[in-house]
């Protein structure tokens, strides 16, 4: 009996911390390029904000700025874990990165709450939201509530992620899956990471893909741009061949 | 010289009677779908009056167009630093309520309904979220209401005017208005393409059309923002912003843009300005007096053998040019300068010109001449009070002095606030009608026609013209646009060279071996 629940748990284990992470890689990038190609006028943000803004402000502002933080923060763990360990050397140092990060975490759980909240009740929003938007804000509800559980009952998370799942999300992204530390973390730390890989299954799905076009280089480009359909000044210009370069508007 | 050309609109407001005919004809071919209901893309005012969205001219309000800065210019509302960090919600964006909850009624209702003691009758239904509502505003909803405290009197243009002289504009039997047809200004400094942080909007290099690429546009919705006119609109369903594109389809077709074509009044008129691109920010960060000034500076006058050959060099076709040497808009905003920008304080270089109504501007005369109340219709006599207008005067530019319309009004619209260029402008057409009348009625002598011509800047020749174009022109005299070279229209999309050496009808590709 023992022996089957050890399979069991061996067999979960194994699909949920190896096969999920995998099977989301995969969808995610060619989910993407797939929604990026095929259906690019649905690609957009579907900001809600012209029908409703006074409720959206509360919940959209410290929704972003906290999950922007947050996600920079798991990122940085996961690319300079040394960094991040003598950082934390130091407890009075540690604390201050836990607070804020659970600052954060709360920002975010708020935000998410009028999110929620704005979507069912306001009459409005209900007719632009399908069951994609509520799906997405459940998970993460679900992703933040587990992430501050962890925070405030497995101290220091900052510390441990360094050293225990950064390699762990290392031996996956090198193909050497080493699930061995992972696997005897308590429930609530695998459900979190679970839901991260859902998330990344969802995001060529639904709206979550705007989160990959971020308008960055609006910061270097001219202000104003101005469209040939082909460039009459080069194709009249004799002494060159043709352009070869397409129109970019097209 | 960067030789660049635009088609460009002029509305010759004394022509409009705000019939809505080009809303109406643009609505039914472009924006009578789901979330664009509420866009008017060509929409007609009532001057003064609020406008549509509510008071859009209000910068303080809605932070769209550029403001002036020690260098140059930047974006009142949008702009680099700002777009990015209020994209997650932009404090400056006008919602659903500053325009109006789009509506329908259940016509089915009337039809359908059981027998009853009562009528039937047909709810009004939001077409937003298909249930009743109380219809509390309308696209042109302060339509005909000068005078009303609710709308005219709060029109951002009368900020600075004394209260005495807006009492008495809004006198009973003074009262004047007029109407505002506007569409997207196709600006030469567009703030809607600065704004916008995915680059989706850009003007097109041929014709200056300003157009959204909604496959690119992310809703960032900072282009509803930036845009001081406001003709830049959020679709809530598709999550897309949209904007009027001149009927572009229709255009490289030879065809009028719908609004021009439908147009009772016969009030627009569409051609082809060429102008100097490289002159683009200086004139957009003039001070706000010299705005007018320089924008006009900016146009090119395409008879000009020098401007000929820079246009050339700058790859303009030669069709393009003749089209730009028979424009009618550059005859009534360079040659005869009777059109003006709407609100160039923007700072946009808004590409529609407005020739200014005389109308609301002539009466006020203190007691009617006897002569002319012999000439007129009995039945205009029988209001013999002193405020019926009258277009012969004693003076020359009496009903201009003694405007029953505040002039500043008018400036404030068309000419950033200048009162004089405003003047210029309407003794100009003054002076066309004391010169046709006498020609036609005969009775006002020569020096005195020609005493109002010089004063204002015209000969006879040019009068006639002008009264020519603004009377007598048929279509083909109010439309003159290029070709859009129908067969280039493949080089337009592709470059032939690519598929040169392919197979032909349905099959794109190279006939290239296989491995």
């Amino acid at each position: 009996m023992n022996a089957f629940i050890d399979n069991l748990l061996n067999t979960t284990n194994n699909f949920f911390l190896i096969g999920l992470p995998y099977i989301a890689l995969v969808v995610c990038v060619v989910g993407t390029i797939w929604r990026y190609r095929s259906t690019k006028f649905k690609v957009s943000s579907l900001s809600s904000q012209f029908l409703e803004g006074k409720t959206l402000f509360w919940g959209s502002v410290p929704f972003h700025w906290g999950i922007l933080i947050l996600f920079c923060g798991h990122l940085i763990g996961v690319i300079f874990p040394r960094g991040v360990l003598l950082w934390n050397s130091h407890p009075l140092r540690l604390i201050i990165i836990e607070t804020s990060a659970f600052i954060f975490a709360i920002a975010v759980l708020i935000g998410l709450i009028n999110l929620l909240y704005r979507r069912i009740t306001n009459p409005r929003v209900r007719v632009v939201t399908n069951a994609m938007d509520i799906s997405i804000l459940a998970i993460l509800l679900i992703q933040v509530v587990t992430g501050l559980w962890i925070a405030y009952f497995f101290r220091w998370g900052s510390s441990w992620f360094a050293s225990v799942v950064t390699p762990y999300l290392w031996s996956i992204l090198t193909l050497q899956p080493d699930i061995s530390a992972v696997s005897a973390f308590p429930w609530v730390i695998k459900l979190h990471i679970i839901g991260a890989y859902v998330m990344l299954i969802i995001i060529p799905f639904s709206r979550l893909i705007h989160f990959l076009v971020p308008p960055l280089d609006y910061i270097w480009r001219p202000h104003q741009l101005v469209f040939w359909n082909w460039s009459r000044r080069k194709i009249r210009d004799d002494n060159s061949t043709w352009s070869l370069k397409r129109p970019k508007n097209n | 010289m960067d030789v660049r050309a635009q088609i460009s609109m002029v509305f010759h407001l004394d022509k409009c009677i705000g019939c809505h005919t080009c809303s109406i004809a643009c609505k039914n071919i472009w924006t009578d779908r789901k979330g664009a209901e509420y866009q008017w893309w060509n929409n007609v005012e009532t001057k003064p009056g609020t406008g549509y969205p509510t008071k859009w001219e209000d910068q303080d309000i809605y932070k769209g167009g550029w403001e002036k800065n020690d260098k140059s210019i930047n974006l009142r509302g949008a702009g680099k630093k700002k777009s990015l960090l209020n994209i997650f919600h932009n404090p400056h964006l006008p919602v659903i309520d500053d325009y109006y909850e789009p509506f329908t009624y259940r016509y089915l209702d009337l039809i359908e309904s059981p027998a009853m003691d009562d009528q039937p009758t047909a709810r009004p239904v939001s077409l937003i979220t298909g249930k009743p509502i109380d219809i509390k505003m309308g696209p042109n909803w302060d339509d005909d209401l000068s005078g009303t405290p609710d709308y005219a009197r709060k029109d951002p243009n009368l900020r600075d005017l004394p209260p005495a002289v807006q009492e008495a504009m809004f006198q009973l039997e003074r009262m004047a208005f007029f109407y505002l047809p506007r569409i997207c200004n196709h600006c030469l400094n567009p703030a809607c393409v600065a704004s916008c942080p995915s680059g989706a909007i850009y003007k097109r290099g041929e014709d200056g059309i300003v157009l959204i690429n909604q496959q690119v546009c992310r809703a960032w919705r900072m282009c509803v923002t930036a845009c001081p006119y406001k003709k830049s609109y959020y679709n809530w369903h598709t999550g897309k912003s949209e904007k009027c594109i001149l009927c572009y389809p229709r255009l490289e077709a030879g065809y009028a843009p719908a609004c021009m074509h439908s147009c009772v009044g016969r009030i627009r008129y569409l051609g082809v300005l060429l102008y100097d691109a490289d002159q683009i920010e200086t004139a957009a960060s003039e001070d706000t007096s010299k705005l007018v000034e320089s924008q006009l500076n900016m146009l090119l006058d395409p008879n000009d053998p020098e401007v000929i050959k820079a246009a050339k060099a700058s790859g303009i076709s030669d069709s393009t040019i003749k089209s730009a040497q028979d424009s009618p808009t550059y005859r009534f905003v360079k040659e005869w300068g009777l059109a003006l920008p709407l609100h160039p304080e923007f700072r946009t270089l808004p590409m529609l010109f407005y020739v200014p109504p005389l109308l609301p501007v002539m009466a006020s005369l203190g007691v009617q001449d006897k002569e002319q109340g012999d000439k007129l219709d009995p039945i205009a006599k029988f209001w013999n009070d002193d405020w019926l207008y009258d277009t012969s005067t004693d003076n020359l530019w009496g009903t201009i002095e003694e405007a029953r319309f505040p002039l500043k009004y008018m400036a404030n619209l068309f000419t950033a606030g200048d009162e004089e260029k405003i003047k210029d402008v309407l003794k100009k057409l003054m002076a066309v009608r004391i010169h046709r009348r006498g020609v036609t009625v005969g009775d006002i002598p020569a020096e005195k026609v020609q005493k109002a011509l010089s004063e204002a800047g015209l000969n006879a020749e040019m009068a006639d013209s002008i009264y020519k174009l603004t009377s007598l022109a048929k279509f083909d005299d109010r439309f003159v646009i290029p070709p859009a070279h129908r067969e280039q229209a493949i080089e337009m999309l592709e470059f032939t060279g690519d598929t040169k050496g392919s197979t032909g009808f349905g099959f794109r590709q190279k006939p290239e071996r296989g491995l």
